[in-house]
């Protein structure tokens, strides 16, 4: 155990270094898109054929399967962009700064793809595009918001090492703040407007239903590692450009 | 024990030297007041000057501008110490750089948290609030705005070295300012009803335990990462 252990340790370290990174992550690209479009394609059916619909919204809430894994998302991109960044200030690390970079524009996608998949469930549902008054709604844009403030102070520095630092400060006082402002959203809504439309209580739901969410969360997390991945590797083609084991690299590939 | 009496020293010499340059300065504490009463004057002249509306209204305008009050003065907080350089030496200077930061927390709000707190149970007056309210609109602003004061001190601090303009420290700033504006309009509108708003405050007073608490080291930590990116 303590050698399996130190294993870890030694790959993380590796990790840290953009060669190795990106020579490693090369062989992660084929096997993540299979498993990830596999994934995706018996999730999709699962959800869209075989899952029975809903007694009292149709076929309506199989929007469910796209809309709760984005929002899984979203948050947990949050979360690594915190830690990434944790990471990159604290031992300035190089790579962990691109990991936090990288995170940033691709979790706010989902969390706008939240926002939009969440407002047409809500049109035939609840007959309304947008409640203001319901806290969820809120907690979301408010995220939205979250990243939305540390893209554009990322964006508003010269230096992008520096923009990218400053980000992720902001990104972890930000993680302190999430629960705070999930649970004053929370609290704001049950003393203004006690909850007339049930929205934000799951049933319990039958295991047909279930089996193909659950498939999409994993297929959605690897879609996020892969584009991560992706991005991360660009980054380093455009910070490394310069050195040398790049270069040889690309000439062994004839590029 | 003398380390304790020179930081208190260091901490009072600080304050008393950022309290004269803000007196001297004038527009740092006077645009904020400015502003609120600006924009309080318009909510009346939108919605119409109907009385019973107004009173409903009028903590969530009374809070709304005091929020957006205190993005006026935001940008200049740190600006001159930064330029002219005596933050580089407040930095290396014997005592911890989170002396100086609390003491900077500190005198913000005394210069643009105070008048705020001053002037809003004047206009909430001036809205028709009810008198029994204006106790709780008085604590919950001393409550809140030093809050407002250590968040948008570190959003300050985070973008020293960036691009100036735009919405970049709104966009910030306001999604963190959320969780007092629920909880300040909360006990407002508690109290406006005749129910107890204690939780409401103690909420508040939650947050500003524990931003009073937390800010001064990690708003040090900022504006060292500032400072080494200068």
């Amino acid at each position: 155990m303590a050698n399996f252990f130190q294993e870890i340790k030694v790959l993380y370290h590796k990790l840290g270094s953009p060669r190795y990174f990106y020579e490693l992550s090369s062989y992660w690209i084929l096997p993540l898109t299979s498993l990830c479009t596999l994934l995706i394609i018996i999730g999709v059916i699962g959800g869209l054929a075989v899952a029975p619909s809903d007694y009292q919204q149709g076929d309506v809430f199989r929007i469910i399967y796209v809309h709760v894994p984005a929002a899984i998302l979203s948050q947990s991109a949050y979360m690594l962009i915190a830690v990434a960044g944790f990471i990159a200030l604290v031992w300035r690390m190089k790579m962990a700064a691109m990991v936090a970079r990288a995170a940033m524009l691709l979790g706010a996608s989902f969390a706008l793809l939240t926002l939009v998949t969440g407002a047409i469930w809500g049109k035939p549902t609840w007959g309304t595009w947008w409640l203001w008054g319901d806290a969820r709604l809120m907690s979301s844009l408010l995220l939205l918001f979250l990243y939305m403030g540390i893209i554009a102070l990322r964006e508003s520095f010269s230096d992008e090492q520096a923009g990218i630092r400053a980000s992720s400060f902001l990104a972890i006082i930000g993680l302190v703040n999430i629960p705070v402002i999930k649970y004053s959203v929370l609290w704001w809504n049950s003393l203004h407007q006690p909850a007339t439309l049930k929205l934000t209580e799951k049933p319990a739901m039958q295991m047909e239903m279930l089996w193909p969410l659950l498939l999409m969360i994993v297929a959605f997390y690897c879609f996020f590692a892969l584009m991560l991945i992706l991005r991360v590797r660009n980054e380093i083609l455009q910070n490394e450009s310069n050195s040398k084991w790049l270069k040889e690299l690309l000439a062994e590939e004839g590029k | 024990m003398s380390d304790s009496t020179s930081f208190t020293k260091i901490f009072l010499a600080q304050i008393k030297r950022d309290l004269l340059l803000g007196v001297v300065k004038r527009n740092e504490w006077l645009n904020p007041i400015v502003f609120l009463v600006l924009v309080q004057t318009l909510f009346p002249l939108a919605l119409g000057g109907s009385p019973d509306l107004l009173e409903n209204i009028a903590p969530a305008i009374i809070w709304v501008s005091a929020l957006l009050a205190t993005l006026v003065s935001l940008e200049s907080l740190f600006r001159d110490d930064f330029e002219d350089g005596s933050m580089e030496q407040m930095l290396i200077s014997a005592s911890p750089f989170y002396v100086f930061t609390f003491a900077k927390i500190i005198c913000h709000w005394l210069l643009s948290g105070l008048p705020l707190v001053l002037i809003c149970p004047l206009l909430a007056m001036s809205f028709g609030i009810k008198p029994d309210v204006l106790p709780v609109m008085l604590l919950s602003l001393l409550l809140a705005t030093p809050v407002l004061c250590c968040i948008s001190a570190l959003a300050s601090a985070l973008t020293l070295n960036a691009r100036r303009g735009g919405v970049l420290l709104s966009l910030i700033v306001l999604p963190l300012y959320v969780p007092v504006l629920v909880f300040a309009t909360g006990a407002l509108s508690q109290a406006a009803i005749g129910v107890s708003p204690a939780g409401a405050l103690y909420m508040l007073a939650a947050l500003f335990i524990f931003a009073l608490s937390a800010t001064p080291f990690v708003l040090s930590a900022a504006l060292k990462l500032s400072l080494s990116d200068a």
